[in-house]
């Protein structure tokens, strides 16, 4: 059995990501005006078109690159003391911390919670004609899945094969898919649990819904 | 009070509304005394007597009358402006009311229709002569902002609009009637999709100027390639208060304070802007762009001024007579019948003159009407040739004329019939010559140290006779002295690696080598690497750009430019050869102005396409850059746009071979008309396509746009070009496209 409070706690305890920005190729580097607390964005616009806020700028053969930060946060450490050197490749140069938002955290959660069973290859899946009719007749997190259970297709380049499931036996909590889109290599198809789990694992739900505060 | 008087005081309170909309801040002391005038006579209305209410509401209507014709004399272009965009300013379906007999909406219906904006009709005019009644049909097109103004987009015509426009033309075509186009629009609705705002009023222009019936513009509000979209006409007449211009003067005022998005111009750069681009309908008439003015009453026409509507129908009706007229072959009796239908006191109503063309006045009318078009403008661009030169090439213009008439009219005709013929000619020369120099062949064959070259040439290794210019490029952009490395934009997506600059542009000819990523190159490099070597001649390079308008400040901005570039204007027309295969170059250069199309630029492309047509060779039109039509040069900008599309049309139809080739970044005005009209457009992967760039379309549409929103890979998706080439092989795609689309030798059909 999960101990949901113990996985709450431990979130808690740290409720952030942290984001080490490292320099993408050798260089000298200069820090914008930036310090440990400041706050900072990551990409802006419609479209993320817009970079994060400017962190350093990284010079190597007279080509001055911006570096950026990747997401919103605060800035946790700045690494002063490399201001002005020529440094390799991967040093790191802030530490962000990025606080977890209600949904990261519930979906983190959920990863650590249910067993997710992942896209061997780039397609599209759907579910076989049987339990599609299955999931859509009854109510959900009741469609009952076992180990070798001949659950999807997997359709790319007009070849259908099926696709069985593999994994511990339990009911279907979330489905992580859409029909007709294609998804990567790796992606969560399903998220199952144990019968018995559900209600402990709606009650998380509702419990990150009402507990979290978010901070940023 | 009555309902009567209730009624006239409501349309005295809108007057005053409207004065005071249209003067915002200004003449206070006028509006003040007629809101006194009208609140004391409100008050009082309600106790008076009814015949003295009668009476001072007569008088008070006579002050409004009074103090508009007074401020009418103080109105200034900005004014104009204001007027024709009032929503009480009279509209597209108040003409069709009050100045057609009769009329029946055909392209849609209020909000449902592709496009409210757009509407259509087809309207009835009623006509006498003696006893005799005649109803002619005429096709109505024009923009509407009225009448339903939550739906008509504010006479911002979508792309579906302008086609709707384009169809209804070929109707009336199809049908012989007359199309008469009213103009009341602030500008096209700058959006990509199909068919495109930049495509469909190129595609427009195009086909308005080989419409084989009569076509008379109305302007009202003639904003830039929104307008020039219906306005390709035999007459422009325009109303008094109107205005025609390139661009609104919001517009120029932002692009003359160099204001970022979202910041406001100040009302008195804009006053001031309006004032200098010459936008009145009287600045127009002197340039020649219209050809007469249709006066309305103080302060601009509205619905209720029927009398206006009299007038307007007299004059339309005049215009579309004329037209008709004119294309009569008999110049005597021509002659008299448009001198009596040109009598401002004749009664067009009473004078009918049938509107039906035939098949050889329908040809006089499109020829007539394409020469005025390539007639306009000339006197804005400074033509620095000297006397001598230009008497050179009148005379060796009419001096070539007859040879080239009889190689292309007659010897390609008959060159088959004329070859054999010389062929055989040969082959009894070639037998009689071999039977005279038999004894002396004889003689020599037997003497030492001859070699013989067929067995040579079957023997020895064959060398390599690749093109060089595979190798290395005969132009290298001083660029490639840059001491740094370089990032290419896509290297967060693709992960490119840095650049070396002196390789970026030397070798790899400013192409990344890992994504294919294309880096703006200058006009020379294309120049000096696509053409043959020393091939390219240039001509009429001493045409240059002016400042007709006396725009302040632009003639140093020119000179600059000038200075800058060494190029006297933004277009660079030459001829070149490819693998010897000739052709006429308009190119339009990015790195002058922007590549934007003024007067200068125009009559360098119709020289340009005339010449191609004369000479009978392919035309390109290469567009290094273009980012519109120049503002500062205003309606001698705009006017380019039919102008050029003329030249092109009539290159094309002679049998012509046009193709536009798209590089770095080309909007706006020329692609909406002579470039875009092109069947055969290609792009260089480095461009981008677009009517306005994204700026622009934030300000006008409220939206954002994606970001490569108008690169070449969505233009071509969108189908506004025909393909995508890399830099490196423009040169083999163009050869290979002149041998596919034109033929090896028949680059003229």
């Amino acid at each position: 059995m999960i101990n949901i409070s113990k996985i709450l706690d431990e979130i808690k305890s740290s409720p952030y990501n942290e984001i080490v920005v490292c320099t993408p190729h050798t260089g000298r580097v200069t820090f914008t005006d930036i310090k440990t607390g400041d706050r900072v964005l990551g990409p802006q616009g419609l479209w993320n078109d817009n970079p994060g806020t400017h962190l350093a700028t990284l010079e190597r053969e007279h080509n001055f690159k911006p570096v950026c930060a990747p997401d919103k946060g605060e800035i946790s450490l700045v690494h002063k003391e490399l201001e002005g050197w020529f440094v390799e490749a991967g040093t790191p140069l802030v530490v962000l911390r990025h606080m977890l938002t209600r949904d990261e955290v519930q979906r983190m959660i959920l990863q650590k919670a249910l067993h997710l069973f992942r896209a061997p290859e780039r397609a599209k899946y759907y579910f076989t004609p049987e339990a599609d009719k299955k999931i859509r007749a009854s109510e959900t997190r009741s469609m009952a899945v076992r180990d070798g259970m001949e659950l999807f297709i997997m359709s790319r380049m007009k070849r259908e094969v099926p696709l069985h499931y593999s994994g511990p036996d339990g009911v279907i909590y979330e489905i992580y898919f859409k029909y007709n889109d294609n998804l990567e290599c790796g992606a969560p198809l399903i998220g199952v649990c144990p019968p018995d789990h559900i209600s402990v694992i709606q009650d998380m739900v509702a419990r990150v819904q009402t507990e979290w505060t978010e901070k940023n | 009070m009555d309902n009567n008087i209730e009624k006239r005081l409501q349309g005295l309170r809108d007057r005053l509304t409207y004065l005071l909309d249209i003067f915002p801040g200004k003449h206070k002391d006028s509006a003040t005394l007629l809101e006194e005038k009208l609140s004391a006579y409100t008050a009082h209305a309600n106790s008076g007597e009814p015949d003295n209410l009668y009476r001072e509401l007569a008088n008070l209507e006579d002050l409004f009358a009074y103090v508009e014709s007074r401020l009418e004399d103080e109105v200034t272009p900005m004014d104009r402006v204001r007027i024709v965009r009032h929503p009480q300013h009279i509209c597209l379906r108040d003409i069709l009311e009050n100045v057609y007999d009769n009329f029946t909406e055909v392209g849609g219906q209020d909000e449902h229709s592709l496009d409210p904006s757009m509407l259509i009709a087809r309207a009835v005019v009623t006509r006498r002569r003696g006893k005799k009644i005649y109803t002619q049909s005429v096709m109505v097109i024009g923009q509407e902002k009225g009448h339903g103004a939550e739906f008509r987009n504010g006479g911002s015509v979508k792309p579906w609009g302008n086609a709707k426009a384009l169809q209804y033309m070929s109707v009336a075509e199809t049908e012989g009637i007359p199309i008469h186009c009213y103009i009341f629009t602030p500008g096209s609705y700058p959006i990509e999709d199909y068919p495109g705002a930049a495509q469909q009023i190129a595609r427009n222009i195009y086909h308005m100027a080989g419409l084989r019936v009569p076509v008379v513009a109305v302007i009202s509000e003639g904003g830039s390639g929104g307008a020039e979209a219906i306005n390709l006409a035999d007459k422009r007449l325009m109303f008094s208060h109107g205005y025609y211009s390139v661009i609104s003067p919001e517009g120029a005022a932002a692009i003359e304070g160099n204001l970022k998005a979202g910041r406001r111009a100040t009302p008195e750069l804009i006053e001031s802007c309006a004032q200098n681009l010459k936008i009145t309908a009287a600045d127009n008439l002197k340039f020649g762009y219209i050809d007469r003015i249709v006066p309305e009453p103080p302060l601009g026409a509205r619905p209720w001024h029927y009398d206006f509507c009299r007038s307007l129908r007299q004059e339309i009706l005049r215009a579309t007579d004329e037209v008709v007229i004119s294309t009569r072959s008999m110049p005597l009796f021509r002659g008299l019948t448009l001198s009596r239908h040109r009598n401002p006191e004749a009664n067009l109503d009473n004078l009918h003159i049938r509107w039906g063309l035939s098949t050889a006045a329908k040809k006089r009318l499109v020829e007539r009407r394409q020469q005025k078009f390539l007639r306009f403008s000339r006197q804005a661009a400074h033509d620095k040739r000297p006397f001598l030169t230009k008497q050179a090439a009148a005379f060796y213009d009419w001096f070539s004329k007859p040879w080239v008439s009889f190689k292309y009219d007659f010897y390609r005709k008959h060159q088959r019939q004329i070859k054999t013929l010389m062929e055989e000619i040969n082959n009894e020369w070639e037998m009689l010559k071999n039977r005279l120099l038999a004894p002396w062949h004889s003689l020599t064959r037997k003497l030492p140290g001859r070699v013989d070259s067929k067995a040579r040439e079957l023997t020895a290794l064959s060398t390599w006779t690749d093109d060089g210019r595979r190798r290395k490029w005969n132009y290298i952009s001083p660029r490639y002295k840059i001491d740094r490395a370089i990032t290419c934009p896509n290297s967060a997506s693709y992960g490119c690696p840095d650049l070396w600059g002196p390789d970026l542009f030397a070798e790899f000819a400013g192409v990344c080598s890992h994504c294919g990523y294309h880096f703006p190159m200058e006009p020379e490099w294309y120049v000096k690497n696509i053409f043959d070597k020393g091939s390219t001649f240039e001509f009429n390079n001493e045409i240059e750009a002016g400042n007709p308008l006396d725009f302040p400040y632009f003639s140093e901005r020119i000179a600059k430019a000038q200075e800058k570039t060494g190029a006297k204007s933004g277009c660079m027309t030459f001829e070149a050869r490819i693998d010897n295969i000739k052709m006429v170059v308009a190119m339009l250069m990015g790195t002058f102005r922007g590549g934007s199309v003024g007067a200068a630029e125009g009559y360098k492309f119709v020289e340009a396409a005339s010449r191609a047509q004369k000479n009978r060779m392919p035309f390109l039109s290469y567009v290094h850059g273009t980012a519109g039509i120049r503002i500062q040069e205003g309606t001698h900008g705009l006017i380019q746009m039919p102008r050029c599309t003329v030249a092109v049309r009539r290159y094309i139809e002679s049998g012509g071979l046009y193709m536009v080739l798209y590089d770095t970044n080309s909007f706006a005005g020329p692609v909406a008309s002579f470039l875009g009209c092109s069947p055969y457009q290609f792009a260089v992967r480095s461009s981008n396509i677009g009517f306005a760039g994204p700026g622009v379309i934030r300000e006008t549409t409220g939206t954002n746009i994606p970001p490569k929103y108008h690169r070449s890979y969505r233009a071509l998706s969108r189908g506004h070009i025909q393909a995508i080439w890399d830099r490196r092989q423009i040169r083999a795609n163009l050869k290979q496209a002149l041998l596919t689309i034109g033929g090896r030798n028949l680059y003229y059909r």
